[in-house]
């Protein structure tokens, strides 16, 4: 498996100093598959370049002179210096690049384990080989091997359950208050970033309306219209208090906008229904006395990052888990790769012909009852000679130089024409 | 009939396994097969009642034994009721052992009824109790979810995810499905209450005696009413209607056994072993 060889940086190597200069967009990412596949020393290359990694996945024939290619392809293709990043290069060969891309793939190897996108952005690398074919047999099959892992990790452990950012954090909350966040209207006091975050969230999960709350109305108005919303003024504030089930508090106010008083008088009007509030503001905007009283629930900055901890903590007891299957699947994929080699092949070739051959010969004597045991005799030296003959041409051919540069190419043709690897293994592939 | 009764103990009690597994490990198939259990033993009970009825043609309630385990059939069948519009279940932790735990108890007592007793026959008494068990077994699925609902509202409120934040369903789940056992059990409740009344009536020519039954009969009657008043009058919602669910849980434990074994009145025989 020393073919493989995977030579990158990422966020826990490089600083984003380093990191920003090697961001490929996709015209970038192709001219640079081509440039690698030109070059002699590499038969196979994918690129993956997401903003917290870049990572050149390679198969070649002579480690050393492609791990030499691909520092320089770095160097050359984004004008750095090679002693400016070397030191934060990471170089792993055969096994150790086959388990470093699983883990990439199935967000092991993320800033935030379990985040979901980076199986997208390594299908988007893959396709990218693709279309410029400079992917092989090698490497195709590493990276359906990969999304297969990736897959079944998500389905098999835990690690992508659990809110990791505060607006998630937020809704998994709302929905242990509200059951299901359908005609839930939301209220918003001050019109921030993070607000506007959260509301984008809580919409998709179908909240009602929204209602928009700033001081300067203007800008309440703009963030109200963007979602189909109503906009008041900071004054009306207590007559809506009534009628929303969630409100998400980001002003800038240094004192407390929402008293326990006012909320206190709310909670009567509404006939006790649960109130919801997010203080996503430092300094904070609700009196946090308001979790005191029945049905209301306050949660803080503080609070949400504590069950966003707790999450964190939970993803990583999963990762345990997600990293035994990525062991499995690293000897898999070790298994297979040793069965390219040429022997196993031809002698796995050779007992497959033989094996049909002598079956059929057996059915065909049995019908003759009348032969004698020389003629059966014959007829077995002729079957014997006709598998030879068969088998001579693509042994030779196999074992031969004729193949040579792309010799793994040949094997796992002739495995597959032959039909060599059992079903059982062909079915656990398909995903 | 005892192997029946020994049937449907084991169905409860392999039940309550399955539920409580389903409670730490949070598989579905867990909750299923512990679901199919309690139908089972709820089905191997309606046939011993069954039977018992069309024997002597009364419903059997004629010393603890029985009554006890009418009580566990009413508790089984009220939950397996409430699950096809509330599918809650985690609540199937608390049926299923206390279903059994019941039926356990009452094999502790002898079978035979004391005298059979003519007393207990006629439409009227088969409808008086009859509702008022599955009230009172309504009544207890009320106070279990109150009891669910207290520990998500601490688990929220304290900003503690314990063990139970993400195995205890949605406080709006708890809220209304407490809030139905308790409608509808106030319905049972006030259905026999009536058609013991008239029994009453008919037996000894009045409505009402001042029987210390049936006056915590009727503290329990209104004690659910002022419940059921306030919450639709100022919104008693939530961590106080889950309190009240428990309160008045108390209540009718008292008057269901309490008003048996510490005063007197004419449900006695209802007790008796």
């Amino acid at each position: 498996m020393d073919k493989i060889l995977l030579i990158g940086l990422n966020h826990k190597t490089a600083p984003v100093e380093i990191r920003e200069c090697f961001a490929f967009s996709d015209t970038d990412a192709r001219s640079a598959l081509s440039a690698l596949d030109a070059d002699s020393a590499i038969s196979e290359a994918i690129l993956l370049s997401t903003c917290n990694r870049v990572e050149l996945l390679l198969c070649c024939h002579d480690t050393e002179a492609a791990t030499t290619a691909a520092k320089c392809f770095l160097a050359q293709s984004k004008q750095v210096r090679l002693s400016d990043f070397e030191s934060a290069l990471y170089i792993h060969r055969g096994e150790a690049a086959v388990r470093h891309m699983f883990r990439v793939a199935s967000s092991l190897d993320s800033m935030v384990v379990g985040e979901p996108q980076i199986l997208g952005q390594v299908k988007t690398a893959y396709r990218l080989a693709t279309e410029q074919k400079s992917s092989g047999v090698i490497l195709n099959r590493l990276l359906h091997r990969t999304f297969f892992v990736a897959k079944r990790i998500r389905t098999e452990t835990g690690i992508g359950d659990h809110a990791v950012s505060i607006s998630y954090a937020a809704i998994e909350l709302a929905r242990k208050i509200f059951g299901t966040l359908d005609n839930r209207q939301v209220l918003l006091v001050g019109a921030g970033e993070m607000a506007e975050l959260a509301v984008e969230h809580l919409i998709r999960n179908r909240a009602d309306r929204i209602v928009v709350a700033n001081r300067t109305f203007e800008r309440g108005l703009g963030l109200a219209t963007r979602y189909n919303g109503t906009a008041i003024r900071m004054e009306e504030l207590p007559n809506y208090l009534g009628l929303v089930d969630i409100i998400i508090s980001s002003t800038g106010s240094p004192e407390y906008v929402l008293q326990h008083g006012d909320i206190k008088g709310a909670m009567r009007n509404r006939r006790n229904r649960p109130l919801f509030f997010i203080d996503i503001a430092v300094p904070r905007d609700i009196d946090p006395r308001i979790n005191q009283i029945n049905n209301a629930y306050v949660y803080d900055i503080d609070d949400l990052n504590a069950v966003i901890d707790e999450n964190v903590e939970d993803r990583r007891r999963e990762a345990i888990k997600a990293e035994r299957i990525v062991d499995e699947a690293v000897i898999q994929f070790r298994q297979w790769f040793e069965s390219l080699a040429a022997i196993p092949t031809i002698k796995a070739l050779h007992a497959k012909i033989r094996a049909v051959a002598q079956a059929e010969m057996q059915k065909t004597i049995s019908h003759l009852g009348h032969l004698t045991e020389d003629d059966r005799k014959a007829i077995e030296r002729m079957t014997e000679a006709m598998a030879n003959k068969i088998l001579h041409e693509p042994t030779r051919y196999l074992k031969s130089e004729g193949c040579r540069g792309n010799r793994s190419q040949s094997l796992d043709l002739a495995r597959r024409l032959f039909n060599l690897d059992d079903e059982n293994q062909k079915k656990s592939d398909g995903g | 009939m005892q192997i029946v009764m020994v049937t449907a103990i084991l169905l409860y009690m392999l039940a309550a396994a399955s539920f409580c597994a389903y409670l730490f490990f949070q598989r579905n198939f867990l909750q299923k097969i512990g679901h199919m259990l309690l139908i089972a033993g709820f089905i191997c009970q309606t046939v011993m009642l069954g039977a018992e009825f069309i024997r002597t043609g009364h419903v059997p309630a004629n010393n603890l034994h029985e009554t006890l385990s009418v009580v566990a059939w009413a508790l089984v069948g009220s939950f397996l009721a409430l699950n096809i519009k509330f599918r809650l279940k985690i609540l199937g932790a608390y049926t299923a052992p206390l279903a059994a735990f019941i039926l356990l108890a009452a094999i502790q007592f002898p079978r035979e009824p004391l005298q059979p007793d003519n007393l207990l026959k006629g439409v009227w008494l088969t409808v008086h109790i009859i509702a008022i068990f599955i009230g009172d077994a309504a009544f207890a699925l009320a106070a279990g979810v109150g009891v669910l609902y207290l520990l998500q509202e601490r688990n929220i409120k304290g900003k503690k995810r314990g063990f139970f934040f993400k195995r205890l369903p949605s406080l709006d789940l708890l809220d209304t499905t407490g809030h139905a056992c308790i409608v509808s059990g106030f319905t049972m409740l006030t259905i026999g209450l009536i058609a013991g009344m008239v029994y009453a009536k008919i037996l000894w020519g009045h409505f009402w005696s001042w029987d210390p039954k049936e006056v915590w009969s009727a503290v329990t009657w209104i004690f659910y009413a002022v419940l059921l008043h306030e919450r639709l009058a100022v919104g008693w919602r939530g961590r106080r209607a889950a309190i009240m669910a428990l309160a008045g849980f108390a209540v009718l434990l008292f008057t269901f056994f309490g008003v048996n074994f510490l005063l007197k009145g004419h449900h006695g025989q209802f007790t008796q072993w």
